[in-house]
């Protein structure tokens, strides 16, 4: 069981660094409590598989520490590290049973027989594999195989951090479900420290208590899932979580007043800086109301999903997607909104302005 | 669905079957042919039956010949195979390493077989070749046209040095079809060498690694150019495996109905060696 703090880690697969773009991490800096459950949550190339494989030593960091209980483990390898992680597609020992496979990582070791049966029937009772402990591994389904994988990561009591790299990728939607509460039960079980890394938001946030967004090699924000989703730091953090995302607009600010499309909007504090570059306005569709005065925006298209309604508007600062109660009576034509003040935000260069 | 039914469409398959007639068929029947008669020459046959099949069978030349086939074909696998997996793990898996690495080990087969039995007679030759004089300076009494040992030793050298790129093309390409994956799973499974090679690498190249086996075993046991040309057969018979003692019972004493039941005793070796051992390699890939 550990701490892991990183600090200031940067990685570049290249020799040389011209540009930002050539970092796959930058500047990462991470505290992570012992015991707790972490997503690392991105779209794929955001930095997210590479900051895993530092954290489990399969890479050195080009730059920064890596840290377990503050002791500097930089330079350990996987092995002395004492961490598991589960990759994602099923990694199998083609030629060994399913019991093997399991034992594997505890042979080599040097366990003792009857601890290594004991462990392994323990865990395999809990993936629901003990029936098929004695076939050969290489017959299996997928996500039979993930199993085992998943199996093999969690057979050791004694590791450091869990780590899971998108391991349900390849499982069917319904034993997604199954084994997505089977890992969350397990952590409260085991109550070691586990590191989900997804680009899967719904799995980041029903997995976690604390999520990590990353953005081209940047933590753009942390924190839980409401705080990601009632406060993003970063525009990409409202855009990227959330269903739809959020309305990003641009907007203009003079003597701390906000203006978007000719109007004044109220944003959830004021503004005091003066001296600004790329500003934008951010609301969630969630936070939008009609109203009888405020933004004139037109009608384009009401889609309903059962639970709620997305309507597209198109407003003269930009289009706007509004989320409402499925029983919401649409105003068809044109109509008036009005944005929650409290959910509304400004951004400069992307970064929130508070 | 109707289906329409037209025996004309059975043209179409004529010129594939008259190119197989002429190049398969026809001549192995006319081998068939004589391994069941007598032949005196201006077409003159005289009915055998299996006596020339009884007769190879029984024939000490031909266990002699069989017995000097099947040693060479075991050695030079079990030194290829080992050595050809073992290079392969130790290429570079990129940078500018792999393409000189690849041009290097396809180098030898690129040299026709006869020029590979004639490099490999002016090499070895004790008084002027390099390796023959190079033995002897150091003092080993080296003569492969004399001794049968030395024979041995420089034809399956030869066959070493040209057909070991083989097995390490093949492994090199199973090895690195192997996702990143595994390895990194191995290192934190806390996986030695060893195992990562037993567990991982190994059975990943089982499939290559079978098809290597079946090339170099077919290709050696039917080895004619190279030691006719290094060795000739010598000295004496030492060298004769099994096509040069065919020749020579064929060409050189114009025995053909023998000739000809050896063929088809040697072709049906071969068959059923590479029969068994691809059903044995493949069996537990069916049952998975």
């Amino acid at each position: 069981m550990a701490k892991i703090t990183l600090k200031d880690l940067s990685h570049s697969y290249l020799e040389k660094q011209n540009s930002n773009v050539d970092w796959a991490l930058r500047e990462v800096n991470i505290d992570w409590k012992d015991g707790g459950a972490y997503a690392l949550l991105g779209p794929s190339g955001c930095g997210k598989t590479t900051l895993l494989n530092i954290v489990s030593g399969l890479l050195k960091p080009t730059k920064g520490k890596v840290l377990f209980n503050d002791k500097d483990i930089t330079t350990l390898n996987p092995v002395e590290r004492d961490i598991a992680q589960i990759f994602q597609f099923p990694v199998i020992y083609d030629t060994m049973t399913v019991y093997d496979n399991l034992a594997f990582p505890l042979k080599n070791r040097g366990l003792s027989e009857s601890e290594i049966e004991s462990k392994v029937k323990e865990i395999a009772e809990m993936l629901e594999l003990t029936s098929t402990l004695n076939n050969r591994a290489s017959g299996l389904t997928a996500d039979g195989k993930q199993k085992i994988s998943l199996g093999r990561g969690l057979v050791r009591s004694d590791v450091n951090v869990i780590m899971f790299d998108e391991p349900l990728t390849v499982i069917d939607p319904h034993l997604k479900w199954v084994l997505r509460s089977k890992l969350k039960e397990l952590h409260q079980k085991i109550n070691r420290t586990m590191i989900y890394v997804t680009h899967d938001q719904t799995e980041a946030l029903t997995f976690a208590d604390q999520v990590v967004v990353m953005h081209e090699g940047q933590i753009v924000q942390t924190g839980t899932p409401v705080e990601l989703f009632e406060k993003p730091k970063h525009t990409f953090v409202g855009h990227f979580i959330g269903s739809p995302g959020m309305n990003i607009l641009p907007c203009e600010i003079k003597n701390g007043e906000v203006n978007f499309s000719g109007q004044k909007i109220l944003s959830h504090k004021t503004i005091k800086k003066s001296n600004f570059n790329k500003t934008q306005l951010g609301i969630r569709p969630e936070f939008i109301n009609f109203s009888n005065n405020g933004i004139p925006v037109k009608i384009k298209r009401v889609s309903n999903t059962g639970r709620h309604k997305i309507i597209d508007t198109e407003s003269r600062g930009g289009n706007i997607k509004i989320l409402s109660n499925s029983s919401t009576e649409i105003p068809s034509g044109s109509a008036h909104i009005t944005f929650n003040q409290k959910y509304t935000y400004v951004y400069e260069d992307n970064w929130i302005i508070e | 669905m109707n289906k329409t039914i037209n025996q004309k469409a059975w043209f179409f398959v004529i010129p594939v079957f008259i190119l197989v007639a002429f190049n398969a068929a026809i001549p192995l029947m006319t081998v068939v042919n004589y391994s069941f008669q007598e032949t005196f020459g201006n077409n003159v046959f005289a009915w055998e039956g299996t006596r020339w099949f009884k007769q190879i069978l029984i024939s000490e030349r031909f266990h002699a010949a069989l017995g000097r086939q099947i040693a060479f074909t075991f050695i030079i696998l079990l030194i290829q195979i080992p050595l050809g997996i073992g290079i392969a793990l130790t290429m570079p898996k990129k940078g500018w390493g792999v393409p000189v690495c690849l041009i290097l080990m396809s180098m030898p087969l690129l040299i026709p077989w006869n020029v590979v039995g004639a490099m490999w007679n002016i090499f070895a030759l004790p008084d002027i070749g390099f390796l023959g004089h190079s033995l002897n300076g150091m003092g080993f009494d080296y003569n492969f046209t004399q001794q049968p040992g030395d024979a041995w030793f420089t034809t399956i050298l030869m066959d070493v040095w040209h057909w070991t790129s083989l097995v390490v093309l093949l492994s090199y390409a199973g090895l690195n079809s192997i996702q990143p994956a595994y390895y990194q799973a191995a290192e934190i499974d806390g996986a030695s060498r060893w195992a990562t090679f037993r567990y991982i690498e190994l059975p990943k190249m089982k499939k290559v690694l079978t098809l290597a086996i079946l090339l170099r075993f077919m290709d050696s046991f039917m080895i004619y150019t190279e030691p006719f040309v290094l060795t000739g057969g010598g000295p004496g018979n030492t060298t004769a495996f099994l096509s040069i003692d065919l020749v020579k019972m064929a060409l050189g004493q114009f025995d053909l109905g023998p000739a000809a039941a050896m063929s088809l005793i040697y072709f049906f070796i071969v068959l059923l060696v590479c029969w068994v051992f691809y059903n044995l390699m493949m069996k537990n890939e069916a049952q998975s």
